[in-house]
């Protein structure tokens, strides 16, 4: 039992890791706009296609 | 790229607009300079990337980010010389209409992530005690079991003291006014359940309820975030809506230079001046020129009226066709728009509080229990011959037990998906009282200019030359008075003639030449003055040719889509329905003559509104108001619940509980059909919180309960709540997406 004492503590101080980066990431602004980083993950700011990708993309005007 | 824009600046914006964009100018923490517009037509991503890819490019923006939660954008200019006006105007060449951000939406709510850490701290509390717990209940002994209740008492102290605080405060400030909510039982439960497990553990007892404590702080608190995020959330959005008017002022300076002066600094006696498509800021006296006016939102009337110089126009009326120069008259702090302001406030301090539901609950459920538990102590006190901390240990387990966590949840929650709900639909929602007012009314009293009408008029078909037709069109295209538009809109068959030397006349219409030959349209009488013959009316509008017959057009109003369907749902529902109108009388008449009505008020001045309603509410009755003018703000708060349309003036979607973006009437049903159902659920929900009462108090009173029989008697009746609003969110109702999915589509490519 007495790894009790190791593993309690430990989990306490996990807790309170997560509970002080929570408070981090609010003053931080994180939570200010849940709905617009949910849908920006949607649009990629690159536009160009990857250079792995060799098909032609559908979008470009065929000659 | 500048010099592109700054003329672009120029061709969209009059110099009111761009003094007013100035008004977005902030400083930011670090001292420097932010420009904070509001861009309410912002809805998904693509819109985010497009604005922010357009922005982020242009030379003068050191950095420009999206809110779209809040609909806003956040400009970091680059130099300290920003033309907020330049970014105002390379928004609307993207198609976004952008306005300076009002002061009141700049900063969050300090509440709201008040309320986050406290959830937060109460989640962390109560997921390591539960932890803890377990091992005690699963049959811990000896030094094992008081080191987990030292520990357990340890986490629990800081975590009540510090997340309890919304609650201990908010019962506090009941109590000094004598009054009891439901914060109080929660307070007292709480903090008794902390007292007695301190107790116990100091007589290295074997019940304590510290998880019992903690953990129903963490779900009040879950409850009471989500209930602060829906009003935030719905006021960010009502204050996003585009401002009608921006707030200030052209006064020519007495060199006859033009400048923009904040509306607060008009003077009386100052010269203003009022272009075309600009309301006027404060109560003036025309001294040149003259104009249409749309006095629609002020006093209902549909139609334009003319003002030439020495005619009095009030603050808050739009100019449609000409500019006039005016003498204000009395400071904006006195003008029509601050005492329609008044008398809306004046409405409200006379409506009296209306007590929610919860807290009527409350007031029956708080003094019952702790009679209850004192009954407990005393009965204990007397079968167990004066074993007093038996008895007591009893009695604060009776209290922690009726804590009312479920029905503490049984509101907030049905409110908060409700709300959900509400705005899926278009409709906002501004706190929860709203909706429980709304459940229970009994009559609905209408406006009509811009509430049952669209605000845009209709013109009935007409027999005519399509020469004469074309050459009407060409002129009508020409003005921005509403006949016009009209006539413009609806002879869309016709070409529009090609019309040279045009001139518009404020008051009598519009003048041109058409092939060299002179024509007019507008009023009747005007036109008949060229005209060979008189026109059939002469009032109504006309055209001619000079020396030709005059043509008249028959302008009427048009009923917003689903007016039959809320009145027949309403009728049908039993409520009485009225029509309130500053308009004249046969014009509500003729509009109305399909709909059952109760009664019709025309000529309604706004003290007359305000007046007629709370007759209604000395009766006895529960009217709802829909309402949008500046003249129905009154009336709005006046009412036992108000709703208005997004095109209201600012003053009528501020006095109103509820405001429609939808452009038909039918969301007045629609959200009276959800208002009825979550009253219903809100009733399911205090029957299931007091059933739970019914097995838990007995079993409490006879001694019975245990800290395993709190926690999992607590969490299950919460979760069963919780569990018993979401059934709202599933709509039987199909809901019209259309307008955004195509919206959505058309950004992605």
């Amino acid at each position: 039992m007495s790894i009790l004492s190791l593993l309690i503590p430990v989990t306490l101080v996990m807790g309170l890791v997560g509970l002080a980066s929570f408070f981090w990431s609010l003053r931080n602004g994180q939570y200010e706009d849940l709905e617009g980083d949910a849908e920006r993950i949607l649009y990629d700011e690159d536009d160009r296609p990857l250079p792995s990708r060799t098909y032609k993309s559908p979008k470009e005007p065929t000659p | 790229m500048t010099l592109v824009d700054g003329d672009a600046a120029e061709q969209l914006m009059s110099p009111l607009q761009q003094g007013a964009a100035r008004r977005s100018l902030r400083t930011a923490r670090d001292g420097g300079a932010i420009c904070l517009l509001s861009v309410p037509d912002i809805r998904c991503g693509g819109c985010v990337s497009k604005i922010e890819r357009a922005l982020n490019a242009r030379d003068d923006v050191a950095s420009a980010r999206v809110n779209l939660s809040l609909k806003r954008v956040q400009i970091t200019p680059s130099g300290s010389r920003a033309d907020p006006a330049l970014f105002i105007a390379a928004l609307d060449r993207l198609g976004f209409a952008a306005s300076a951000a009002d002061d009141a939406t700049a900063t969050p709510d300090p509440t709201g992530n008040g309320l986050l850490r406290a959830t937060a701290v109460a989640g962390f509390g109560a997921m390591n005690i539960m932890l803890l717990s377990v091992a005690v209940w699963s049959g811990a002994l000896g030094t094992t079991r008081d080191a987990f209740h030292l520990l357990s008492a340890m986490i629990a102290v800081p975590v009540v003291l510090y997340a309890g605080q919304p609650f201990f405060s908010s019962a506090w400030s009941a109590l000094r006014v004598r009054r009891v909510n439901m914060d109080v039982p929660i307070t007292l439960a709480v903090l008794l359940a902390t007292v007695l497990s301190l107790a116990e553990l100091l007589q290295g007892g074997e019940q304590l309820f510290f998880d019992a404590a903690v953990t129903l702080l963490f779900f009040l608190l879950g409850g009471r975030y989500l209930d602060q995020m829906m009003r935030e959330r719905a006021s960010s959005a009502i204050n996003g809506l585009a401002r009608l008017a921006p707030s200030g002022a052209m006064v020519r300076r007495p060199d006859g230079a033009l400048a923009y002066v904040e509306l607060e600094e008009v003077k009386p006696g100052d010269r203003l001046v009022v272009s075309a498509g600009e309301y006027v800021p404060v109560d003036a006296q025309v001294s040149e020129g003259s104009t249409d006016l749309d006095r629609s939102l002020i006093t209902g009337e549909p139609l334009p009226v003319l003002a030439s110089p020495g005619d009095m126009i009030e603050a808050g009326t739009l100019n449609l066709t000409g500019s006039v120069e005016a003498v204000a008259l009395r400071p904006a702090a006195e003008s029509f728009l601050a005492q329609m302001i008044r008398m809306q406030s004046e409405a409200e301090r006379n409506r009296g509080t209306y007590e929610r539901i919860a807290n009527r609950a409350a007031r029956l459920y708080a003094p019952v229990v702790h009679l209850m538990a004192l009954l407990t102590f005393l009965s204990w006190l007397w079968t167990t011959d004066g074993d007093w901390q038996q008895a007591l240990f009893v009695a604060i387990s009776v209290l922690i037990i009726t804590c009312p966590c479920a029905l503490g949840l049984a509101v907030p929650v049905a409110h908060v998906v409700a709300a959900g709900r509400l705005m899926r639909m278009g409709v906002l929602m501004k706190d929860g009282a709203g909706i429980e007012r709304l459940a229970n009314i009994d009559a609905a009293v209408f406006d009509k200019t811009g509430t049952l009408t669209t605000g845009r008029p209709r013109l009935e078909p007409v027999i005519a030359d399509v020469a004469d037709l074309s050459a009407a069109r060409g002129l009508a295209i020409r003005s921005s008075h509403p006949a016009a538009k009209a006539i413009a809109a609806d002879l869309v068959a016709e070409p529009a003639a090609v019309v040279e030397q045009v001139q518009e006349v404020p008051g009598y219409g519009i003048e041109g030449r058409i092939d060299g030959r002179r024509a007019r349209l507008g009023r009747g009488d005007w036109v008949a003055e060229i005209a060979g013959e008189p026109a059939s009316s002469p009032t109504d509008p006309a055209f001619a040719f000079a020396g030709g017959a005059p043509i008249g057009f028959e302008v009427t109003e048009t009923l917003r889509d689903g007016v039959h369907d809320t009145f027949d749902a309403f009728s049908r529902g039993g409520l009485d329905l009225v029509i309130l109108s500053g308009d004249s009388r046969e014009r509500v008449m003729h509009l109305s003559h399909d709909l059952v009505l109760t009664d019709i008020c025309a000529g309604m001045k706004p003290a007359d509104k305000v007046s007629y309603l709370e007759n209604m509410r000395h009766e006895g009755r529960r009217p709802l108001m829909v309402g949008d003018g500046l003249n129905d703000a009154g009336a709005l708060a006046a009412a036992h619940v108000s709703m208005a349309p997004s095109s209201a003036s600012d003053a009528g979607r501020t006095a109103a509980d509820f405001v429609f973006l939808r452009k038909g009437l039918d969301a007045v049903a629609a959200t009276h059909r959800v208002a009825c159902r979550t009253a219903a659920v809100v009733r399911q929900n205090f029957t299931l919180a007091i059933c739970y009462n019914c097995i838990a108090i007995p079993l409490a009173v006879a001694g019975l309960v245990t800290p395993l029989i709190a926690a999992l008697a607590m969490s299950a009746s919460s979760i069963l709540v919780i569990g018993n609003s979401l059934r709202l969110s599933a709509s039987p109702e199909k809901l019209r997406h259309g307008t955004r999915r195509r919206r959505l589509k058309k950004a992605a490519t």
